[in-house]
């Protein structure tokens, strides 16, 4: 008989109940991070988990690692100081939509541009949820938040090709519907020698939802159903069948020198040349 | 037998931070302070340390607090609009209790100001730039001798006290060349790790020893904690709705630093014992203000000079002490700013004495000659009136 995970080894559960909403979908890409860690059977004490601010953020007070909750934005910059002084733990790195890329946005392309060696999981609900429902820079065009109230005006980008294009070596996207898929990501970017990029759609149906009238959890993660297209799917269909649908799956997996290494290789050089 | 050197001032601060320990700096280049960035770059990976040129002033600031997290002593470097915006995280390595040292080598401002010339106008932004009540640990040397024994100075006091130290110079200061015997020996001062086992207990990061210590633990070394920038409680959880949480957490973050002034004031006194006229000058006014103070006493006018080397706890006791003396008539205080030192000096020496204030504001120094002239038409008030 297959035996599951015993999920509590990796919660702090003294800490709940959480302050996430009912239908949120953060609870399901935490599932997914910890089934993940727990199939490549990392040691609690090496791994250290780095968020910023928002709700996606709040999973690292209950999380029962090393757990850095810094400010809004900044959670990649943190993450890179840990890895450097301790090249041996294993860093994550939790943000949402807004952190990583609003205000987070600089450091997310350097992050990618470096290649350092850790995992970036983007929890994407498009929109601002802890502070009551602003639009992101996820939210799509002429969809509504509480300071986007007669539309947004403004376009989304692809997270995921801009991660791309500023140089991670690893990037990919679920939902939380595929939550198989998503597991499976999250484990291959740990896995990865690189710097990887999980974006994760999920649900904010308090916010999110009821501004954009898109219905309950359980109505979202349906509409992500119909809404999304595999990869090697998509790569076949025309712009205009891809409108309005989303794109998943692994957009990258490569090999490229990694930043710890890189250094360690620039210490000897700066070591010999001092002899 | 020391090593007797000819060094800059930023090269002072580098190799003195590597001196203390530093073994890690996250940075971004700015006038005047650049140069503290490449002697890293060059010396760090020689000795196994981590030199990295981050993305921005903000970057930087997250990098050395994690990196301090995993055990590592770490430094940046910057100047004033910098400094501007590291103020957000310096507010969270405070919170956190996090040891870091933050070198702002000060130059004309406000905003991009006056990039290449001198200054000393972020004194009170070095106390309060952040937003919200919290303390802070303030260092401002005058001479490259100082600058190298200060900063190590300052890397103990803020792993002693779990405090960011903010490493004031100025342009002049950082820029400057002057010659120096490297000591040979020199204290050096590291966190106190936590001696509580793993298997043994829980350690909750923020509850304190008797005597007020903080003990640490490096993130990877058995204690899983959680570190955020909320209002916490001892096991480093936030705390909302517990007023009492929330207010014990500030004051004792307070009172670990004010119940122990003594042990991080550090003050100069120059021709203290008679004078009359206190010169209250800090950073490479004082330079100016002992030469000053060394002209009057040659044509009879009794002066002493009051250099405060720790900046903030400002040394309110000793001045009032000084204030207090009967002799002394008047404190005047030069500054390269349109007055941010002169406050503190007035609220704990006015009751007794009289204060005048010289300011300087063009990215040029005070010279000895403009305090002279400020000097001897006090005196002359002080004695004809």
């Amino acid at each position: 008989m297959k035996q599951g995970i015993d999920y509590r080894k990796y919660l702090r559960l003294d800490k709940f109940p959480h302050i996430w909403c009912p239908g949120c979908g953060n609870g399901t890409v935490l599932k997914a991070l910890i089934k993940a860690i727990n199939g490549i059977g990392y040691k609690k004490n090496e791994v250290v988990v780095v968020s910023g601010i928002g709700c996606s953020s709040r999973a690292t007070g209950y999380l029962d690692f090393n757990t850095l909750h810094t400010t809004h934005g900044r959670a990649l910059p943190f993450a890179t100081g840990v890895k450097l002084g301790n090249p041996n733990l294993k860093v994550i790195v939790v943000s949402g939509d807004g952190d990583a890329t609003a205000i987070g946005g600089n450091h997310f392309m350097h992050s990618c541009r470096r290649n350092i060696d850790m995992t970036l999981i983007i929890i994407n609900n498009s929109i601002y949820g802890m502070t009551g429902g602003q639009y992101s820079p996820a939210t799509n065009f002429m969809e509504f938040g509480t300071t986007a109230p007669y539309g947004n005006i403004e376009q989304d980008s692809d997270i995921c090709k801009i991660a791309v294009a500023c140089g991670a070596s690893y990037v990919a996207r679920a939902t939380t519907f595929h939550v198989a898929l998503m597991e499976k990501f999250i484990r291959e970017g740990l896995e990865h020698k690189g710097f990887s990029v999980i974006e994760s759609i999920a649900q904010c149906p308090h916010h999110y939802g009821r501004k954009n009238k898109l219905g309950d959890g359980p109505a979202m993660i349906r509409h992500y159903r119909e809404t999304s297209v595999m990869l090697s799917k998509a790569e076949k269909m025309t712009p205009d069948e891809l409108d309005g649908k989303t794109v998943i799956g692994r957009f990258l997996k490569d090999d490229r020198p990694e930043y710890c290494d890189s250094y360690r290789k620039l210490m000897s050089r700066a070591q010999g040349l001092s002899k | 037998m020391n090593d007797f050197v000819l060094m800059q001032g930023n090269e002072a601060a580098a190799r003195g931070a590597i001196a203390a320990g530093v073994r890690f700096f996250a940075g971004y280049p700015i006038t005047p302070s650049s140069e503290i960035a490449e002697i890293m770059a060059l010396e760090l990976p020689k000795l196994g340390g981590t030199f990295i040129q981050m993305e921005d002033e903000i970057a930087s600031m997250g990098a050395i607090i994690g990196a301090s997290l995993t055990g590592v002593k770490s430094l940046t470097a910057t100047s004033g609009p910098g400094f501007s915006l590291k103020q957000e995280n310096i507010g969270y390595a405070i919170i956190t209790e996090t040891p870091c040292v933050i070198v702002n080598v000060q130059r004309g401002g406000p905003s991009t100001g006056l990039p290449t010339k001198t200054s000393q106008s972020d004194i009170m932004q070095a106390r309060w730039g952040t937003h919200g009540d919290h303390p802070i640990i303030a260092i401002y040397p005058s001479t490259v001798r100082d600058v190298f024994h200060e900063i190590i100075r300052a890397v103990n006091l803020s792993e002693k006290f779990r405090i960011p130290v903010i490493f004031l110079m100025d342009e002049t200061l950082g820029h400057m060349r002057e010659s120096f015997s490297i000591p040979s020996q020199f204290v050096v001062g590291s966190r106190e790790v936590t001696t509580v086992a793993p298997e043994k207990g829980i350690y909750h990061p923020y509850t304190p020893h008797e005597n007020g210590t903080l003990p640490f633990a490096n993130f990877g070394s058995g204690h899983r904690f959680h570190v955020t920038g909320l209002i916490h409680d001892e096991s480093g959880f936030p705390v909302t709705n517990a007023p009492e949480v929330a207010a014990n957490v500030l004051r004792r973050i307070h009172d670990k630093i004010y119940d122990y002034t003594s042990e991080i004031w550090l003050n100069k006194e120059f021709g203290i014992t008679d004078a009359e006229y206190v010169l209250v000058a800090c950073g490479s006014t004082a330079r100016s203000a002992k030469d000053a103070m060394i002209a009057a006493r040659k044509i009879g006018i009794k002066v002493g000079l009051f250099q405060p080397i720790t900046i903030w706890p400002f040394p309110y006791q000793r001045l009032r002490e000084l204030s207090c003396l009967d002799q002394v008539k008047v404190f005047i205080v030069p500054e390269m700013n349109m007055g941010q030192m002169v406050g503190e000096v007035a609220r704990c020496t006015m009751q007794r004495t009289r204060l005048h204030p010289l300011n300087r504001y063009d990215g040029e120094l005070i010279t000895p000659e403009q305090i002279l002239n400020l000097i001897k038409e006090v005196h002359h008030n002080e004695t004809r009136y």
